[in-house]
């Protein structure tokens, strides 16, 4: 019996960073143009405690299962007067949501440059190493930030520096790199760097998770592949990567190596899939992937919030982790077989047929399966409650639309049964609209959970990658691979049935 | 019906891509002045 490499554990957690907000693409470009935007923006930015409950973000962590989602009335969103007075957990069975103050605490500790990049004072110092020392997992992390040069009180900034407040208050603030080597760089501009690190602060928030769910040190991490959608470097090397390494080196995985992997919102997708081939090929044993959040996606919708009176639902930095090692005979498999895994070839055209065909029907073919033997679909799973007032339709459901569309094509699938076969095999969105991070693996928690407790037994996941907007193609890409409950697993579930029937 | 006419095409990545919307177009005839794909998420 082959074997196969194994997603043994994944973790997913949010930052909520409402004062970032204004940080984001758009609203800072809308801000600059329309200053008197910022009241308003600020109007509608979440409590902490509005964003623990809502349910998109609670089924993110894994307290709510995508159906429990689906099940609950729209709007999701509910003012917290009217949510009941009990507040779920902030803290779920894949992660957490952390809250601003906590996550300036792991920002500040990310940075690494001096003169440092997030200046501060003594007060606010102290409080966000409290902070951070007063939770159960982010003491380990691997730099002692009361070594780093504070001040008893705040200088007065380069005017292009950011500031960093919480609500009213200020609690410091973001620069670029102010050394030589600095000047007249771009990269090394001020919110360049926070949307470095702010990657770096939120993946490390995942992989300290992701640890933590496995129950393995730091050190037996022997690779890191990194996911996300930033560009580190400077003016040379716009883009050369490094943030593996950087947010390794944060947790402590002193023995590990790592790089990143660039492939817009499929990364994530590819990226499991490289390290699912790492591991098979016997060069590493245990590799940790990783995605850090999105500073630049921050408030992308929030024009279309604002119009419709709505709170800013994308105020939340989102990030996820997965281990891969080898086959433990109980963790689902990837399947690796030839042709198993998705790909959307130079030579196919951009028509959603012939993408589809290339990275959902070939990988099903090759081997042996139909549409039908699939009991989950992941495809997009951004939150519609996000894309749907700001005009851009269900992503999710338009996707299932064309996988059974194509299940009718192929034969497969009578044109009768498409609704109720979506329902079977579909779900609704639930992720962030953070690029990289809703592409399909969201789901990869919440499958491994239904694998083991047996109520699917095999799970696509089709990522999409926007490839076109780097200007250099007209392409786009798809990437996908399927995971499967274990066999090891599935005959020792089929040993506890027997016994218990003898 | 699209013979000798002009388009400007807006093509979107989770629905139809204007590569695939200008090719459909080439093919009746048309004329393409400017395309675009757009992704909103």
């Amino acid at each position: 019996m082959p074997s196969y490499p194994v997603i043994k554990s994944a973790a997913y957690c949010l930052a909520h960073v409402p004062d970032l907000v204004r940080y984001g693409s758009k609203p800072r470009r809308e801000l600059a143009r329309q200053p008197e935007l910022a009241t308003k923006l600020a109007h509608r930015l979440r409590s902490y405690d509005e964003a623990v409950r809502y349910p998109a973000n609670q089924t993110f962590i894994g307290n709510l299962t995508p159906e429990t989602l689906a099940a609950m009335p729209r709007p999701w969103f509910r003012p917290a007067a009217d949510a009941g007075a009990t507040t779920p957990p902030a803290q779920g069975p894949f992660g957490e949501i952390v809250d601003q103050e906590t996550f300036y605490g792991l920002l500040r500790r990310a940075d690494v440059l001096q003169p440092p990049l997030f200046v501060t004072d003594d007060k606010h110092r102290q409080r966000l190493a409290a902070r951070l020392a007063a939770h159960p997992l982010l003491p380990g992390l691997n730099t002692d930030s009361t070594q780093l040069p504070t001040s008893p009180s705040l200088a007065p900034p380069p005017s292009s520096a950011l500031p960093l407040l919480l609500g009213d208050e200020l609690y410091g603030y973001f620069l670029g790199d102010q050394r030589a080597e600095g000047h007249d760089d771009e990269n090394l501009a001020a919110h360049h760097l926070l949307e470095n690190l702010c990657t770096k602060a939120s993946g490390s928030l995942a992989l300290n998770w992701l640890l933590h769910r496995a129950g393995i040190e730091p050190e037996q991490i022997d690779f890191v592949i990194s996911c996300g959608e930033e560009a580190c470097g400077d003016r040379y090397q716009r883009g050369g990567g490094g943030m593996a390494k950087a947010m390794a080196e944060l947790c402590g995985c002193a023995n590990a190596s790592g790089l990143d992997i660039k492939n817009f919102c499929a990364a994530p997708a590819s990226a499991i899939i490289m390290a699912a081939a790492l591991i098979q090929a016997g060069v590493h044993q245990r590799i940790a992937v990783v995605g850090g959040g999105s500073l630049a996606k921050l408030g992308m919708k929030f024009q279309a919030f604002l119009d419709h009176g709505m709170p800013i639902l994308d105020d939340s930095l989102a990030a996820m982790a997965f281990l891969v090692t080898t086959d433990d005979a109980k963790s689902p498999i990837i399947r690796l077989d030839p042709g198993a895994v998705g790909k959307v070839p130079i030579a196919a055209s951009t028509s959603d047929e012939a993408v589809f065909r290339h990275y959902l029907l070939a990988p099903l073919a090759a081997l042996g399966l139909k549409l039908t033997d699939i009991d989950r679909f992941a495809p997009e799973l951004q939150n519609p409650e996000i894309t749907e007032f700001a005009g851009s339709g269900d992503v999710t459901k338009k996707n299932y639309r064309k996988i059974a569309a194509m299940a009718v094509l192929a034969g497969q699938l009578g044109k009768e049964e498409m609704e109720a076969w979506i329902s079977r095999v579909g779900m609704v969105g639930f992720a962030p609209t953070q690029g990289h991070i809703p592409s399909a693996v969201p789901y990869l928690g919440h499958a491994m959970a239904a694998m083991e407790h047996g109520e699917i037994k095999r799970a696509m996941f089709l990522a999409r990658a926007s490839i076109f907007l780097n200007r250099c193609t007209s392409l786009l890409d798809g990437v996908s691979f399927i995971v499967e409950q274990n066999p090891g697993s599935a005959r020792q579930d089929e040993n506890k049935r027997n016994s218990r029937e003898e | 019906m699209l013979q000798g006419k002009k388009a400007i095409v807006f093509g979107e990545r989770d629905d139809i891509s204007g590569t695939t919307i200008s090719t459909c177009l080439r093919a009746a005839g048309c004329e393409i002045l400017y395309e675009a794909t757009a992704c909103f998420v």
